[in-house]
């Protein structure tokens, strides 16, 4: 990509939310939009190579929109009803090109709000949600988004187009939720949020660079939602949680890109600004009364960590209280194991080992290999060596991560050298 | 990544209040963006002080002081995508001072922070 495409493509991608935002008000019709404001970028990367990137870049790309939003108008495609309206309308806007000062004049929270309902509406399919959602608010390429799950970009492009045609198709395509209902709704947007963060936090680095990328995407999406959602104490226990485990980034792995262990980061290479901003959050998410919310508790276990100078200084007792909340509020296996951790950790590692047992028959983890792991760490640390290294055997014959799998056989051998 | 942006000028005065209110819709739009993490604007150099180590003594200079080309005036920081992002926000930026205080002139400084060596 030639260094001007990147310097459109980068324009286009900040002024993208402010043109799908206005052009869903004008068509009503969010997915419409998208497809206009992508037309709007592909008229920049014919133009600007040629006539230069005009001064205005944003009142540029909203007039060719608009102009594209008009035409199809003209060509009748929408409703007759909303045609007549919305062409009048438009046929105003018209008149008189919208310059960059009035373009920022409207408040575009509501607008954004709406796009962000409307492409993680619960009628989608998660991975649906998740791919329009890239696309309609962080402005990702079809391409980009296909690199980052590790798909092909037509199995992206299929995914979208078909997630747009039922949106468009059952009315769906503009509709803002307000008070209640979109607190009911709010929870299909976070789930896609970290859903979007946790695809990037497990990315392991030499992967391409657009994995890690998710990771900052969400995060943008999170304080984005901070923003114009501030009475939501679940959006600011996601923004909590994400933060928190983002600040810990460049301590989780050494310089040879394997994982390293909490207890085993230096803690020095925490991010101190993402850590301030986490606990800032998890304050806000609790004044809120969103301290017993799924994220919310969540990011209030993270947040002994961040607040702990050293590994020995960590709080598990409090860590244990919460994930019995957690365990609680949200039944799982593996919050019970990660529960069972704290516990170890707390009380000693008998007790964290009575509650791995408890877990060793459960259906939905009998090929999670950190169940096996956990119960080695559990057994290394009660002398209980031979068991331990069967233990660790079996965890790293189930993980088909080969970084983890090394770790593991390195951890089973230590078992025999005592 | 993340990138500060430090303006810098000595064009004397505050921002006309055209500039102000659009910086403020900028800032606005940009929080709500998920875009900007923090920003603010400085108090004249005059209103502050300097601590400086020069010829290996340390001295306080509380003004006043030698006319500098350029002072910082303000600062933001965002977490953005790349580079050429950042310079389109910046370029966005110093348009609105292009147009809504003629006459300014100065400098907005891109500048990424720092990463340890294993993570970049």
């Amino acid at each position: 990509m030639s260094p001007t495409h990147r310097a459109i493509l980068a324009v286009w991608r900040i002024e993208q939310p402010r043109l799908i935002t206005s052009l869903a008000r004008m068509l009503r019709d969010v997915p419409l939009a998208e497809d206009l404001s992508q037309e709007s970028l592909i008229a920049a990367l014919e133009h600007w190579p040629r006539d230069g990137v005009p001064e205005k870049p944003g009142a540029w790309l909203m007039a060719t929109a608009k102009r594209r939003a008009l035409d199809h108008l003209r060509r009748g495609i929408m409703l007759a009803r909303k045609h007549t309206q919305v062409a009048l309308e438009l046929e105003q806007q018209e008149q008189a090109m919208p310059d960059f000062d009035s373009a920022l004049d409207d408040d575009i929270g509501d607008e954004l709000l709406r796009l962000i309902f409307t492409a993680c509406h619960p009628l989608l399919s998660r991975e649906a949600r998740a791919a329009l959602a890239l696309r309609m608010i962080c402005g990702l390429t079809t391409a980009e988004i296909a690199r980052a799950f590790l798909l092909s970009e037509s199995a992206i492009a299929q995914r979208i187009v078909r997630a747009k045609r039922t949106l468009s198709d059952s009315g769906l395509g503009y509709e803002t939720p307000r008070g209640a209902e979109l607190s009911a709704r709010l929870s299909s947007v976070l789930e896609v949020v970290y859903l979007i963060f946790n695809e990037g936090y497990t990315a392991a680095r030499g992967d391409d660079w657009m994995r890690p990328q998710l990771c900052a995407e969400a995060l943008r999406m999170g304080r984005a939602l901070a923003a114009i959602a501030p009475g939501e104490p679940e959006v600011h226990g996601l923004v909590s949680l994400m933060e928190l485990n983002a600040s810990r980034q460049a301590a989780r792995t050494d310089a040879a890109g394997d994982p390293v262990l909490m207890a085993d980061q230096n803690r020095a290479l925490w991010d101190q600004l993402q850590i301030r901003r986490g606990l800032q959050a998890l304050t806000r998410a609790q004044e809120l009364g969103g301290g017993d919310g799924f994220y919310g508790l969540q990011a209030a276990i993270i947040a002994c960590h961040a607040r702990a100078a050293t590994a020995e200084a960590t709080d598990w007792a409090r860590i244990a209280s919460l994930y019995a909340h957690l365990a609680a509020l949200a039944p799982s296996p593996v919050i019970a194991l990660n529960r069972a951790v704290a516990v170890g950790m707390a009380h000693g590692p008998q007790a964290g080992l009575v509650l791995v047992d408890s877990l060793m028959e459960e259906p939905a983890l009998k090929a999670y290999h950190l169940l096996p792991s956990v119960r080695g760490d559990l057994l290394f640390k009660l002398g209980r060596h031979a068991e331990a290294r069967a233990a660790f055997e079996c965890a790293a014959a189930l993980t088909g991560n080969r970084r983890e799998q090394e770790f593991l056989r390195r951890r089973a051998a230590a078992c025999s050298n005592i | 990544m993340r990138v500060m942006y430090l303006v810098k000028s000595n064009h004397p005065g505050p921002p006309t209040p055209e500039l102000g209110e659009a910086m403020g819709k900028l800032a606005d739009r940009e929080i709500k963006a998920g875009r900007m993490l923090e920003n603010g604007g400085l108090m004249p150099l005059s209103t502050g002080a300097q601590v400086r180590i020069e010829d290996g003594k340390l001295s306080l200079i509380d003004g006043p002081f030698v006319e500098a080309k350029e002072v910082v005036g303000g600062f933001a920081i965002f977490e953005l995508r790349d580079k050429d992002e950042a310079i389109a926000m910046a370029t966005e930026f110093m348009q609105l001072h292009k147009d809504l205080m003629p006459g300014w002139y100065g400098t907005c400084e891109i500048r990424f922070f720092a990463t340890p060596p294993h993570t970049r």
